[in-house]
């Protein structure tokens, strides 16, 4: 599974839920949204092998 | 998690209002928090004129998407700062305007060119006045300076802004740490008309969190500009939000809990109203403008 998060890329072996990834992609959850194969989901929801994963960032600012 | 209202999986969860919902039933759900806001902060009414900043980002085209759903008689003002970035950022967001335009034909869309009208990108003028490194707070005044003449100019009884509760918190934030009471007089989620030259403004978002509008805009499709502007990086705003989020994880509802709560002991007379900030203001002797500043407001000196 790819996780992509602005410029970046991550590769994930195993199935894990939302709130794992971005902890391990240390990411608050209250800074993004997820979007899996162009749905978003919530933190609870599992993360497949295969899946396609964007971390949508929701601060804006300046 | 699944959708309170249909038993559907779930498309958000939001922790602060102990609520989960689907991607049918969270967009009508902000809709409706929208409404609310206006309802119950009187911002404006079904006979207003309102004119709507958008600046092509997800906050400013939900807030007008919003309102036209809501009926509201909503236009909008985009204004053209000329900033590039190397890829073209005000241009793009100019063209997210101008496509969410079209598809409402029945609004009107007011455009500004500044370097067109005052000769200068709001980056060049930034630079000239020595604040090359900090060009937000010149972005702002300028931002705010023509939203509110092109509002007065044209008629519209007020003049609402995307600001969200991450915004209003942020700001709140930054301006209890160096104690600016005459920033925190004149913070809320509407500010009164002052005479004939400055506008009402209002924030219809600022109970909403900025994460609940950028998934309204994936769910409806509102196709906004991502990229955030290219001198916002390193901003003092992000820097407060960071810190706000962070209080946000540990317990939901902070960021809800310290803006409402310093809008009710506003109301309470805890802290200062606008109308007393009001009295301290003069006029620009140039654009006829109110202004803290004497003789020439900020906006008039920066051009001269």
């Amino acid at each position: 599974m790819q996780v992509t998060y602005r410029t970046k890329l991550w590769t994930f072996d195993r199935r894990i839920t939302v709130a794992q990834m971005l902890k391990s992609i240390k990411v608050l959850p209250e800074t993004v949204l997820v979007v899996r194969n162009g749905t978003l989901v919530t933190e609870d929801q599992h993360l497949e092998l295969g899946d396609s994963v964007k971390v949508v960032s929701v601060i804006s600012g300046g | 998690m699944r959708c309170r209202t249909c038993g559907a999986l779930a498309a958000i969860n939001m922790r602060h209002h102990k609520l989960a919902l689907c991607a049918t039933h969270f967009p009508p759900w902000l809709v409706k928090q929208t409404e609310r806001a206006i309802h119950n902060y009187r911002m404006f009414s079904h006979d207003d004129h309102v004119l709507v900043a958008v600046s092509g980002g997800k906050d400013s085209l939900a807030l007008w998407d919003i309102l036209l759903r809501l009926d509201y008689q909503a236009d909008g003002i985009y204004v053209d700062l000329g900033i590039d970035g190397g890829f073209g950022y005000s241009q793009r967001s100019k063209e997210k305007v101008l496509a969410f335009q079209q598809t409402h034909p029945d609004t009107k869309l007011h455009i500004v060119d500044i370097a067109g009208t005052y000769g200068e990108s709001i980056i060049d003028a930034a630079k000239r006045r020595g604040r090359a490194k900090e060009p937000c707070s010149v972005c702002g005044m300028v931002k705010r300076h023509e939203m509110n003449r092109v509002a007065v100019e044209n008629g519209y009884s007020v003049l609402a802004t995307g600001h969200n509760l991450d915004d209003e918190a942020a700001t709140l934030f930054g301006n209890v740490l160096h104690w600016q009471t005459r920033y925190l007089a004149r913070q809320g989620p509407v500010l009164a008309a002052a005479g004939e030259m400055l506008a009402r403004k209002a924030k219809p978002f600022c109970r909403i969190y900025e994460r609940e509008t950028a998934a309204y805009v994936l769910l409806t499709g509102l196709d906004y500009i991502y990229d955030e502007c290219p001198y916002s990086k390193g901003a003092t705003s992000l820097r407060h939000k960071a810190t706000l989020n962070q209080m946000e994880h540990d317990a939901p509802g902070t960021k809800l809990q310290f803006y409402t709560k310093f809008v009710q002991a506003k109301k309470e007379g805890l802290i200062r109203s606008d109308s007393e900030a009001e009295r301290e203001m003069t006029y620009c002797v140039q654009c006829g403008r109110p202004t803290m500043a004497d003789g020439l407001c900020r906006f008039c000196r920066l051009w001269n």
